[in-house]
């Protein structure tokens, strides 16, 4: 670390170069030629968490489906928690960015006739959901980055890991990141700064999510009093695989998969969403494209009733996609078929495949209204490291691809629109002080001798309590237990001490900083999960087991204190057209 | 769940420690089902904090973790322990400068693949409002395996090409560059066979197949290649044989 730090001026800083980063860049230098454009992320793109989205991006673009139809089942499925005004921005934009793929190039899958084919998923009323076939996130993650390349006014910087936002006139006015190849720190002054981060789910044992996810924008945005909403709302995937975590997409049940339990019993009629509907013949948003929230916690109750099948990596219930033929699971699910018989010794075209609910996305994010800005000036938000919201507090599968693109652009225009109203003049000295400051908190980290605490240790216990105490199920006691412990847990991240001191490409050094960002995200998910006394979508407390519009169809929004608890402020949920109602997905909706 | 240990062999090379890279042996006891970067993450967080390497899915699609193990490139989350061994040695990818430890230096292939121009140049003007191109299940099949590159740089590391003429544009960004000739909805192939065909090295690999045996996706980067040979040869006939054919 150099005792001079370079400036690298740009006018707008996209932190993340994920579905949301790249989106958002593409839209910049489309309708700004000339704009300076800094896309920032801590891996090259193409590495980033989109590409593990397998099952697809949802858009209406079929005749018998209609804007309203998706509107509906996203704040029926969202419990009513969704923001309805950014619901129908969101729903109504969806087809137009999803055909602008298409036209860059994007692999979707077809119909004999050429047009392009849908999926059903869970919780969707109408087949809506465009795929690549169970790689869609890759797809769009590969065609976003392709695309941006031939943009020659977005200016990467890979492997660059932001530490922190510089705030200066009640503005944000640019970042901090370390130049991962040589360990030095830059600062970015951006007159406007665009976070596209992604989720925090590295902070829960079981999750499908990428060990880079973990939070680090979320915590930046926190730490610098932009609030945290609606952070209690985590979405377990109801299949992921016991080893690992990996997700299973919900295709294996759009096309047809079933899931069993102990007894070969299709147990999900058990819990509210029944009849059962004819084998390899599914039905839209009952049985096993009921919504993820619901059959996750089906999987719980069927635990507790032992129900479950042991393996040697915890219960498990059943996938079986036997029916659907080796034709089908090969064009329609070849990844799927790959990871079950490569990580878990399972071909789903012979095999039963034990599956359970691993955390896979967070609903809540950085506070942001529809138009993707924060309640700080001059910063923005977009795909999952954001809450505008439209996913309340369940997102049903396939909203979320779609969601970064909306967003990606929606947050590009409106930081085009702040830069250019008004000429901004920056306070430099200011901007370096700041950065000198985050230099020096980086000296002391390295300079610091005498530390006990592992990394690696205080990570392992931070999983376990989420898991136990902040999971498909909560109460009051339990996440009383995880906040004692989170408090515990970040005193003594303090104390650790790096055994590696040099520069160049330390990732002991990142990852003590990773895990402060899942630490913060994770103080601010039970704060959040302790205010909520009602059980709503993903939220579920055992205490507190009905939903209670009266006190808490409000969103929860958690404020950073650097010393103390976080306080938990509420918003009002926003109603356009859909007055909360009963989630229904038994046969009978039909 | 069977445990097994296993003698890990890991390149380890700091710029700013070490002259030059060295080996540093560890010992760890493995489940049945771990894949090599499971190992590697078992030191990391128990033994040997200092180590890097990149990695993120863990599931074979991000294409950061692609090193040589026992000499031949692979991604070290589909390496399953059990398929190897008892003594691993574990590398950076062949043919790459190294930046730390596992990690080596990416540069060469970011620029090349921009340099083939791997987005899609439209064939027709086409709006938005006129809704999607149309693109039959063969026509998608057509190119569709050339689009499952995860850029894990396997390829680079086993090819003979690659580590003799570094200017290689190599197996990858052609392959990319293949990708969209062959879409239907594309209409840039003369711009990027001009590039390609520019590269003389293209012309000197000899179809090892190295790259296609190494692709963890299936890709056929080799396959590709030859393709776009040929297509460059029927173009320059045309060109100088046939020139009042139409292109």
């Amino acid at each position: 670390m150099g005792s001079t730090m370079e400036t690298i001026r740009t006018d707008v800083a996209i932190l993340g170069a994920g579905g949301a980063g790249l989106r958002a860049a593409i839209a910049l230098a489309e309708n700004a030629p000339g704009l300076r454009i800094a896309l920032i992320s801590k891996v090259y793109p193409m590495r980033s968490h989109t590409c593990a989205a397998e099952g697809g991006a949802a858009g209406v673009i079929k005749p018998g489906d209609s804007l309203e139809q998706h509107f509906d089942d996203t704040v029926s499925g969202g419990d009513w928690l969704c923001d309805q005004d950014a619901v129908e921005a969101f729903v109504d934009e969806a087809p137009g960015e999803l055909l602008q793929l298409e036209h860059w190039g994007c692999p979707w899958s077809r119909e004999p006739d050429g047009s392009v084919a849908v999926r059903p998923f869970g919780g969707m009323k109408r087949e809506r959901t465009w795929y690549a076939a169970d790689k869609s996130g890759f797809h769009i993650l590969h065609t976003l980055f392709q695309t941006s390349l031939k943009h020659a006014s977005i200016r990467r910087f890979d492997e660059y890991f932001a530490t922190d936002l510089l705030v200066d006139d009640g503005r944000c006015q640019g970042l901090t990141a370390i130049e991962m190849r040589t360990g030095q720190l830059k600062l970015f002054q951006a007159p406007a700064v665009i976070i596209a981060t992604g989720g925090a789910g590295r902070m829960f044992r079981f999750n499908t999510n990428g060990a880079i996810k973990t939070g680090d924008g979320m915590a930046m945005a926190y730490r610098a009093g932009v609030p945290l909403k609606d952070m209690e709302f985590v979405q377990y995937h109801p299949t992921g695989l016991p080893s690992t975590g990996i997700l299973l997409t919900e295709g294996c049940r759009g096309e047809g998969g079933i899931m069993l339990n102990r007894h070969g019993r299709r147990y999900l009629q058990d819990y509210g969403m029944g009849p059962e509907t004819p084998v390899g013949r599914p039905v839209l948003k009952t049985m096993e494209l009921g919504p993820r929230d619901r059959l996750s916690q089906a999987f719980w109750h069927e635990q507790k009733k032992g129900n479950t099948v042991e393996t040697p990596w915890g219960d498990c219930v059943l996938l079986d996609m036997r029916h659907l033929g080796e034709k089908l699971i090969d064009e329609r699910l070849p990844f799927v078929r790959e990871l079950a018989t490569s990580y878990l010794g399972k071909d789903p075209v012979t095999d039963l495949v034990p599956v359970r609910p691993t955390v896979h996305y967070m609903m809540g994010g950085i506070h942001t209204d529809i138009a993707a800005a924060t309640p700080l000036p001059g910063l923005f938000a977009a795909g999952e490291c954001a809450c505008v919201s439209i996913n309340g507090a369940n997102r049903l599968g396939s909203n979320s691809l779609t969601d970064l693109l909306v967003f990606g652009r929606r947050a590009a225009l409106s930081a085009l629109d702040y830069v250019r109203a008004a000429p901004r003049v920056a306070n430099e000295a200011t901007l370096a002080a700041l950065a000198k400051a985050a230099q020096t908190r980086m000296r002391l980290l390295f300079e610091k001798t005498g530390g006990t605490e592992s990394i690696a240790g205080l990570r392992a216990k931070m999983m376990d309590i989420m898991e136990e105490q902040a999971g498909i199920y909560r109460t009051g006691d339990g996440l009383e237990k995880a906040r004692a412990a989170l408090n515990e847990l970040r005193r003594r991240h303090a104390g650790i001490e790096l055994n590696d001191k040099t520069n160049v490409y330390n990732t002991e050094w990142l990852q003590c900083l990773e895990l402060k960002s899942l630490l913060d995200c994770a103080e601010a998910v039970v704060a959040a999960a302790l205010a909520r006394r009602e059980s709503r979508g993903a939220h579920q407390r055992l205490d507190y087991t009905e939903r209670d519009d009266r006190n808490y169809l409000k969103h929860s929004l958690a404020h950073h204190h650097p010393t103390d608890a976080p306080r938990i402020g509420t918003l009002d949920v926003v109603i356009t057209r859909s007055q909360p109602g009963v989630r229904d997905y038994s046969g009978a909706h039909r | 769940m069977s445990e097994r240990r296993i003698e890990l062999e890991v390149l380890r090379y700091s710029p700013e420690r070490d002259r030059e890279p060295r080996f540093q042996s560890y010992t760890v006891p493995c489940l049945d089902e771990w894949v090599v970067l499971d190992a590697l993450n078992h030191v990391k967080d128990h033994l040997d904090t200092t180590l890097s390497y990149r990695w993120s899915c863990h599931m074979a699609v991000c294409g950061s973790c692609g090193m040589m193990v026992n000499g031949e490139p692979t991604l070290a989350c589909k390496a399953f322990v059990r398929d190897y061994p008892d003594r691993i040695r574990v590398e950076p990818l062949a043919n790459f400068p190294i930046e730390r430890d596992l990690v080596t230096v990416m540069d060469d292939f970011m620029e090349k693949l921009a340099r083939v121009k791997p987005w899609l140049i439209p064939g027709e003007d086409k709006t938005l409002g006129s809704g999607e191109h149309r693109q039959t299940p063969a026509e998608l099949k057509r190119f569709k395996q050339y689009t499952m590159c995860i850029n894990c740089m396997l390829c680079y590391s086993a090819c003979p090409e690659y580590g003799l003429v570094p200017e290689f544009l190599g197996p990858a960004a052609i392959a990319l560059a293949h990708r969209y000739n062959l879409d239907s909805r594309d209409g840039g192939r003369a711009e990027r066979q001009e590039i390609i065909a520019r590269d003389e090295a293209v012309w000197q690999c000899s179809f090892v197949g190295a790259c296609s045996e190494v692709c963890p996706k299936h890709v056929d980067p080799a396959g590709a290649l030859q393709q776009v040979k040929l297509a460059s040869t029927v173009d320059w006939y045309r060109e100088h044989l046939l020139p009042w054919v139409k292109k």
